[in-house]
């Protein structure tokens, strides 16, 4: 897995160099040899406050009672008032939300890594190609088209078609991510040796066989990748679930936020509870599975 | 397909596999297009009809429902004489400079902060990386109330009455409080990036630069910023056309208040659009927003390059 990801990373001068001194680099990373700079890391633990803090503060002010509201609002609850959770449960319709926004997601990642990846396939074996050069390009310059332009057209489509439902959302996911993803898994599959497939052709299998059994499993790191950024963007966006969903059960945990605002505004711990719940889900995930994310994420970048 | 398999079971081929092989390249352009094809029409469906069909109503005064006329080029006339419309270029301009440089200098040095001999670097890592996983539009509403009431008080207590009022109703400064909850979200994923791109630099270049006597700032300078010139352009590119899209936290932190003064492009086309039975002029305002896009995105990837061609 390190050496295709080494490969990959082509615009590297010092690429083979790079390659070979691997074991030193990551011993030099683990801090290993030499001694330990303990200014810097007092000042990157004082940094990462900034980010612990908007955190505390949500946990906090989700637990207390309106009345302890005021000062800084950082002081730590006198008294821990449990039914701002319940409240915000009921307010929200919390587990519809949750239903939605967990279908949504799932719905997309899989319908993504079925279909980009084997698009991204017949595309990058086939680049000698006239058609399939033109498509690459064609499906590239989508990445600067800005999604306003789109939006008031595709609220007019989906609303005709009849997809303004989470199975739309679900669609148009897959298909606003192609562009990329496209990109992403079209300088990997580069990287894998066409022998492979040759070899399963011989032996009598079909195109779609070489790609399930021998290029879809090869795949496994760069879907990796591309599952959680379609995963964390499903998940927490807004303007998409906004326009497109036009019945109100549908609503997902960010869309329920909004719409709550209004019913919110003169109780925050409350709100606050609902906020915590909507961001729970996926934060937990990342707690639990963090090493893995974080290295799907670099890998990604690293094509 | 059926004519392939017949030649293949004739015995006539008797030479067997060089007939097969031959069978299944020839076989293969198809299947290669079965593979495309039904995501192209789709594609082109859900993305390029919506551009096109935008960019024809732009010519309309189409009010989102009801009948319309083709007006040529007036709205593209208007547009420009609209202050509403200036003054959110204006605003999402200036917004997208100052986040892009800070989300970029900031995930740099928290990134080689990070790579260098600390202590409980993977858990420091998985700190930095938190915001990436928050929602946005949800941590927009959480700093909306830390703008409004905590840091108010935290200055008053602290005896600097001049900045005890609320950041976000100010209109000159409001910006800087969509800036800072901007940064504190995004500059997670630039983190991550800038890491991936430092774990690349061979640690021996370090050594030989430190035999030499180079300085921190130096090696910084010499070896680290031109080796990773690719992931800064990168960044820097695709920050930016993120930013110019801003929508969620403007929503959350003030709605494009007081006054106007915080209206994204995104927001105006939004609200003209789907509230002010605007469709069609608002059609002509994301065509420009385009156009705009397109060439900053152009001319950012040039000048970029050319300072990365120049460094090495």
């Amino acid at each position: 897995m390190t050496d295709t990801l080494t490969n990959t990373t082509a615009p590297l001068p010092a690429d083979t160099e790079a390659a070979a001194r691997a074991p030193r680099t990551r011993r030099r990373l683990d801090g290993g040899n030499g001694g330990t700079n303990w200014w810097l890391t007092a000042l990157i633990a004082v940094c990462s406050l900034t980010v612990l803090i908007p955190l505390y503060f949500t946990i906090v002010t989700a637990l207390k009672t309106p009345d302890q509201l005021g000062g800084t609002g950082f002081e730590l609850p006198t008294s821990i008032r449990w039914e701002n959770f319940a409240d915000a449960y009921q307010l929200t319709n919390f587990p519809r939300a949750l239903m939605n926004t967990a279908l949504i997601t799932v719905g997309a990642v899989f319908l993504t890594l079925l279909t980009n990846s084997l698009v991204a396939y017949a595309i990058a074996r086939n680049m000698h190609k006239k058609f399939f050069k033109g498509l690459y390009f064609y499906f590239l310059a989508a990445i600067f088209v800005p999604f306003p332009i789109i939006m008031l057209p595709v609220v007019k489509e989906t609303a005709l078609l009849g997809i303004d439902t989470p199975v739309g959302l679900i669609l148009l996911y897959t298909v606003y991510g192609l562009s990329f993803n496209i990109f992403i898994f079209v300088a990997y599959i580069n990287s894998i040796p066409v022998e492979l497939e040759e070899a399963a052709r011989l032996d009598g299998a079909s195109t779609w066989t070489v790609f399930w059994k021998v290029i879809f499993p090869l795949l496994s790191p760069m879907n990796a990748t591309v599952g959680i950024l379609t995963c964390v963007w499903a998940w927490n966006d807004f303007l998409l679930p906004l326009v497109v969903l036009s019945d109100p059960s549908a609503q997902t945990l960010p869309l329920a936020q909004f719409i709550f605002q209004g019913q919110f505004n003169t109780n925050y711990p409350v709100a606050f509870a609902s906020y915590l719940m909507a961001l729970a889900p996926l934060l937990i995930v990342y707690v639990i599975a963090q090493k893995w994310v974080v290295s799907g994420v670099t890998r990604g970048s690293v094509k | 397909m059926t004519a392939t398999a017949t030649r293949a079971k004739t015995p006539a081929a008797s030479p067997g596999t060089p007939a097969r092989v031959r069978s299944s390249i020839a076989r293969t352009p198809r299947t290669f297009y079965w593979m495309v094809v039904p995501a192209v029409v789709i594609f082109f469906g859900l993305h390029t009809i919506p551009v096109l069909s935008g960019m024809f109503f732009s010519l309309t005064n189409y009010a989102g429902y009801g009948t319309w006329d083709l007006v040529g080029f007036s709205n593209y006339i208007n547009l420009f004489q609209d202050d509403r419309v200036l003054n959110s270029y204006g605003f999402t301009f200036g917004f997208a400079i100052v986040s892009t440089l800070l989300v970029n200098v900031i995930a740099l040095a928290i990134a080689l902060g990070l790579n260098s001999k600390i202590k409980f670097q993977a858990a420091f890592r998985g700190v930095f990386f938190i915001p990436y996983v928050l929602a946005i539009l949800i941590i927009g509403y959480v700093f909306n109330y830390l703008f409004a009431n905590s840091f108010p008080a935290i200055f008053t207590a602290l005896g600097l009455p001049g900045l005890s009022s609320n950041l976000l109703a100010s209109p000159d400064f409001a910006w800087v409080g969509i800036v800072i909850t901007t940064v504190w979200q995004a500059a997670a994923f630039n983190v991550i990036l800038y890491l991936a791109g430092l774990q690349t630099i061979s640690a021996d270049l370090y050594e030989a630069a430190a035999i030499d006597g180079a300085s921190g700032w130096r090696r910084f300078r010499s070896i680290t910023f031109p080796l990773i010139g690719a992931y800064f352009t990168i960044n820097m590119v695709l920050s930016f056309k993120s930013f110019l899209q801003v929508f969620d936290q403007i929503v959350a932190l003030t709605a494009g208040g007081p006054g106007t003064s915080t209206e994204s492009i995104a927001l105006v086309i939004f609200r003209g659009g789907f509230q002010g039975g605007e469709y069609g002029y608002q059609m002509a305002n994301a065509v420009v927003y385009l156009f705009v896009i397109i060439i900053v995105s152009f001319l950012q990837l040039r000048i970029l390059q050319r300072r990365e061609a120049s460094f090495s």
